[in-house]
C-alpha cells in the first residue's frame, strides 16, 4: 500500500514528449513499403527458378540492387519499430527492455547481413 | 508479460438459479455476474427469470425489476434512465453499452450481463472507475485561457462551435475505454479513448489558449500512441460517437506541428 492519490497514479511520470516521430516514420515507411514491396516481389518471383548466374545478374542490376537495398533497410526498420510497439503492448518491466534490445539487435543484424550480401552481388 | 487468463480468485462459477415467476407466459432468462467482497467467494453467474409482460423494454428495466421483486442484493449503478448520466454502463450480450438505452429486443436468446470488462469490480455490476476518472481529470477538461477575461463572454463562431459536435456529447460511461484492448493491457499509462476524446474536445475548442500545452502533455508513446486504431471504441459507443477519429485527429495535429 503506497497511499498514492488516483490523480498521481494517472499522471505517472508525465509525458515523454516523444512518439510522434515514431508514428510518422511508421506511416511514411508503410506507404513506401506498400509501393516497393510488390515490385520487389515481382522481380524476386521472376528470378526464382533461374540459374545461379541469372539470379546474380538480376540482383546485380543497379535498379534492382537499389530497390532490394531499400526493401531491406526500410522493411527491417519498419519491423524493428513495429516489433517495439508490440513488445511495449504486451511485456512489462525488465523483460520489456531485454526484448526490445533483442529485436533491435536482430533487425540491425539482418539489415547488415542483407546489405553485405547485396553488396557482394552488386559490386 | 500481460496476464491473458483470469487469476484463480476471479474465475467465474455457476451461481444460484432463481425460481421462474408463477403463471407467467412470456419469460426471459437473465444470466448475471455476481461478486461481493464480503464472503471471499469467487464470482458466480446467477440465473433469473423475468416476466416480460410486466417489464419495461430496456435491460435496465429488467435489472430494476429483478432487484425490486426477486433479489434485492443485486447491485448496479443507475440514475437518469435516458442515456445522459452514463451510470449504467455494463457488458450486455457481449457489448459494452448503457443498460437504460439498450432494448431487450436487440438481444437474441438469453440475456447475459457482466460488469465492464478488465476493470476492478467493487461489487456485482459495479466497476471501480477511480483511475478512469483521474485520467479524465489529468487532461484538464476545462477551458484554459491566458488573455484577460472579456467583459461579457468568450465568443465563438458558429463554425467553431460546430467542431465540438460529436465530442461534447460524451457522458464518460467508460464503455469505449473498457472495450479497448490497448486499455486492457496498458490502462495504467494509456489514457484510453474516452479521456482522449475529451482531450480533443478541448484542443479543438477555438476559445482554449492551451492547445500547445495540451498537445505537449499528450505526446507520449503510452498516453496517446497506444491507440492502434482497433476501433472497438467507436463500435461500442452507446452515444454513437467516434473516439477513434478524435484520437487520429490528435495524432494529425501532432504530426502537423512536427513536419
Amino acid at each position: 500500500m503506497r497511499y498514492l492519490t488516483a490523480r498521481k497514479r494517472a499522471e505517472g511520470k508525465g509525458a515523454a514528449h516523444t512518439g510522434t516521430e515514431h508514428h510518422w516514420y511508421m506511416t511514411v515507411s508503410g506507404v513506401g513499403l506498400a509501393l516497393i514491396v510488390p515490385i520487389f516481389l515481382y522481380i524476386f518471383g521472376s528470378a526464382l527458378g533461374g540459374s545461379r548466374e541469372e539470379v546474380l545478374a538480376t540482383f546485380a542490376h543497379p535498379a534492382v540492387a537499389i530497390l532490394t537495398g531499400l526493401v531491406l533497410f526500410v522493411g527491417l526498420e519498419h519491423f524493428r519499430k513495429g516489433a517495439q510497439t508490440m513488445l511495449e503492448d504486451y511485456s512489462r518491466g525488465a523483460m520489456r527492455k531485454v526484448l526490445i534490445i533483442s529485436v533491435t539487435v536482430l533487425s540491425y543484424g539482418l539489415t547488415a547481413t542483407g546489405l553485405f550480401a547485396l553488396a557482394k552481388i552488386a559490386i | 508479460m500481460v496476464q491473458f487468463t483470469l487469476p484463480k480468485n476471479s474465475r467465474i462459477t455457476t451461481g444460484k438459479t432463481w425460481p421462474k415467476p408463477t403463471g407467467a407466459k412470456n419469460v426471459r432468462k437473465f444470466s448475471i455476474y455476481r461478486w461481493t467482497p464480503d464472503d471471499g467467494a469467487t464470482p458466480r453467474v446467477d440465473t433469473y427469470f423475468v416476466d416480460m409482460d410486466t417489464c419495461g423494454p430496456m435491460v435496465l428495466d429488467a435489472l430494476i425489476k429483478i432487484k425490486n421483486e426477486i433479489d434485492p442484493t443485486l447491485s448496479f449503478r443507475r440514475s437518469c434512465r435516458e442515456g445522459i448520466c452514463g451510470s449504467c454502463a455494463m457488458n450486455i450480450d457481449g457489448i459494452n453499452t448503457l443498460a437504460c438505452i439498450y432494448g431487450m429486443d436487440e438481444i437474441k436468446g438469453d440475456v447475459k450481463i457482466y460488469p465492464l470488462p478488465h476493470m476492478p469490480v467493487v461489487r456485482d455490476l459495479i466497476p471501480d472507475l477511480t483511475h478512469f476518472y483521474a485520467q479524465h481529470a489529468s487532461i484538464m477538461p476545462w477551458l484554459e485561457t491566458k488573455t484577460n477575461r472579456p467583459a461579457k463572454e468568450w465568443r465563438q463562431s458558429i463554425e467553431d462551435r460546430a467542431k465540438l459536435d460529436g465530442l461534447y456529447e460524451c457522458v464518460m460511461c467508460a464503455s469505449c475505454s473498457t472495450a479497448c484492448p490497448s486499455y486492457w493491457w496498458n490502462g495504467d499509462k494509456y489514457l484510453g479513448p474516452a479521456a482522449l476524446l475529451h482531450a480533443y474536445r478541448w484542443i479543438i475548442d477555438s476559445r482554449d489558449e492551451a492547445t500547445g500545452e495540451r498537445l505537449d502533455d499528450l505526446e507520449d508513446p503510452f498516453k496517446l500512441y497506444r491507440c492502434h486504431t482497433i476501433m472497438n471504441c467507436t463500435k461500442t459507443c452507446p452515444k454513437g460517437l467516434n473516439p477513434a477519429k478524435a484520437i487520429s485527429e490528435i495524432k494529425k495535429m501532432m504530426v502537423e506541428r512536427t513536419v
